[in-house]
């Protein structure tokens, strides 16, 4: 194991997700730097920009807020939709999480969402908000269409629960606290689900080291010193950065 | 239950306070080592007398840290730590995870390699309904299945190992398509089992539809109708007990599923022995898949396999959603790559889990002796249910 890199392997760029919104925004600075500065560093963004045309080889998310799904959803709670994309044959909406039970209850009662497939979330580490908390919503009557929901949730926030509008959300959110530590408001029963109650940390996070943390202190905190199992001078020990 | 106030909720509340129990009312731990559980699920249960007044199911005792463990491989190293999850049906986690990758990818994978896929994953539907009938049987008295089953299970594995070299743990997939070619003879070998497997699937329904006994711990059993099921996003066999006829492979195909003719069995009464009715019934479906797969593959002699596939897997930034029709309900992989080499986030939907979670509800108001029957006909496995 080599510890040259304990964090995350992947940092991802600033904005991976809303691409399309992102874009532009990146591409109208560096003509107005070029502009402004043409003979100071025009070698600096040369190598940029053909470093740039290899990635975007994929398919690209495009606008999705013409379809006639989120139009609906936009007009029936307004303010709820921050973006919405089409990506890979997926639609996903960016809700505002102070409208989330509200957008979701009126998808599940009036557009036919009985069926919350999965709920779970990413943590972005260097972002604010920190986590995504990602819904997908299917309905028996619209054939193949699926619905994403995502949600930005700040480190020290919380975000609404949804186990109001559908009971299946129950095991799905305390899965989410458990692994990202996302507090979910309205929750009955938010406790650990896959790690035991007095765990410290939340694994799943891009902080949480791979090779684990030190849990004897936990479970027997009289025979082991705080930290952990191995003793302080032990090589093998690893303590939550 | 009180709300938690927002802001303010404890990092670690505690389990559920006093037990608040009726006079004549106690507490039971049912597992987490008891054998009917089929791993290591641990219930909680309060009874008054023999009557399951509610039960609490307590998960995580096999938990690996799967999901974070994704977050540090390169992609195709991803494709064995699938296998671990549902270990009783590896070739359905090997299935889901490609077709994620291959759809953030765009890669085309050959007809060849679809049919195979779909091969494999039908002899494995096969046996993982198999392994279930022996295991749900043997809990409730009824050893006999038990020998019949696993015959013809371990005809399955020898054909599995003799194509991947693995018998559980097939690592049967790659991104992109397969990574062998069919052994030469191995199709016949397979057609050899299969047709005249229709009448070992006759002798467990001799050995059980009609038995008294049989009938009599199951009829009524564990009801949970299409409503609640959907509610509690129960998929899979439990659902279409219920009377719904949604299965994946037709709801939102993949592969070659769209060419090839099979059924949707549903039951009526959503009870514990419509369930087995249903899983007998999709055995036989899954017998007429494999013929049909074998039909084409005899017919179309090839030796493509595999996709154009970049060496470096480098799928593009985005979130994409993949599911198949495993043996235990909808098997899905929600990926979030951040344009780089590895998963930036690879959740899995195991349908275990989340059909574990309508337990309480199917329990409530049987006898404990009941609920070795309840968790049997939801089919978990704990190494999903856990990851």
């Amino acid at each position: 194991m080599t510890d040259e890199k304990p964090t995350t392997p992947e940092v991802p760029a600033p904005e991976p997700a809303p691409a399309k919104a992102v874009e532009p925004a990146a591409a109208a600075p560096k003509p107005a730097a070029e502009g402004a500065l043409p003979a100071a560093v025009p070698a600096a963004p040369k190598p940029a920009a053909p470093a740039a045309p290899p990635k975007p080889t994929g398919p690209k998310p495009t606008d999705a807020s013409g379809k006639p799904l989120i139009a609906a959803l936009a007009a029936a709670v307004p303010g709820a939709i921050l973006e919405a994309y089409e990506f890979v044959g997926e639609t996903t909406a960016k809700i505002a999480p102070e409208h989330l039970v509200q957008a979701c209850r009126y998808l599940k009662d009036e557009e036919g969402f009985t069926y919350l497939v999965d709920e779970t979330a990413v943590d972005w580490k260097d972002r604010q908000p920190r986590f995504d908390v990602l819904l997908l919503l299917h309905s028996f009557s619209r054939g193949q269409e699926r619905l994403r929901l995502k949600v930005g949730v700040a480190e020290d926030a919380a975000c609404p629960s949804v186990t109001c509008v559908w009971e299946t959300a129950n095991w799905m959110e305390r899965e989410a606290f458990d692994m990202y530590g996302i507090r979910f408001d309205g929750h009955p029963d938010l406790r650990r689900i896959l790690t035991w109650d007095g765990f410290q940390g939340h694994p799943l996070r891009k902080d949480f080291p791979i090779e684990g943390i030190d849990t004897g202190a936990a479970i027997y905190p009289d025979r082991f010193p705080e930290g952990g199992g191995p003793g302080p001078k032990d090589t093998n020990r690893k303590v939550l950065s | 239950m009180s709300e938690p106030t927002p802001g303010t909720v404890a990092q670690f509340p505690p389990l559920a306070g006093p037990p608040l129990l009726g006079l004549h009312e106690m507490e039971l731990n049912f597992g987490p080592q008891h054998p009917s559980t089929h791993g290591v699920l641990r219930l909680v249960l309060k009874v008054d007398g023999e009557r399951i007044v509610s039960a609490r199911p307590d998960v995580g005792y096999l938990h690996r840290g799967t999901e974070k463990l994704f977050e540090t491989e390169t992609f195709p190293m991803v494709i064995p730590h699938t296998d671990r999850m549902d270990y009783v049906a590896a070739s359905t986690n090997n299935h889901a995870y490609c077709l994620v990758v291959e759809k953030l990818l765009g890669v085309e994978v050959p007809k060849r390699a679809q049919y195979i896929r779909v091969l494999l994953d039908e002899m494995q539907r096969i046996s993982s309904h198999v392994l279930w009938l022996a295991t749900a049987a043997i809990d409730l008295g009824a050893i006999t299945p038990f020998f019949y089953t696993f015959r013809d299970r371990e005809v399955i594995l020898d054909l599995f190992e003799e194509y991947c070299g693995a018998r559980l743990t097939l690592n049967c997939m790659r991104i992109g398509g397969l990574p062998v070619d069919l052994t030469p003879g191995w199709l016949e070998k397979v057609r050899a089992f299969t047709e005249p497997f229709e009448k070992c699937i006759d002798e467990y329904e001799d050995l059980l539809t009609e038995n008294r006994i049989w009938k009599e711990r199951t009829v009524g059993i564990a009801v949970l109708d299409e409503k609640r099921c959907i509610e509690w996003g129960v998929t899979g066999p439990v659902l279409r007990a219920a009377g719904k006829a949604w299965d994946i492979r037709r709801a939102l195909p993949y592969e070659v599923y769209p060419e090839l003719q099979f059924d949707i069995p549903v039951g009526k009464n959503a009870d514990t022995y419509d369930r087995y009715l249903v899983r007998v019934a999709e055995i036989r479906q899954s017998r007429r898949i494999v013929l049909q797969c074998l039909d084409w593959l005899e017919k179309n002699p090839g030796t493509e396999i595999r996709g154009k596939v970049p060496r470096v897997i480098k799928p593009p930034a985005g979130e994409a959603y993949a599911c198949v029709e495993a043996p235990k309900g909808e098997l899905g992989f929600h990926l979030v790559a951040s344009g780089g080499n590895k998963p930036y986030r690879l959740h899995v939907r195991p349908p275990s889990f989340i059909n574990l979670q309508a337990l309480p509800e199917m329990a409530q108001g049987h006898l404990v002796g009941d609920l070795v029957a309840v968790i049997g006909t939801i089919d978990i496995v704990l190494g999903e249910v856990d990851r």
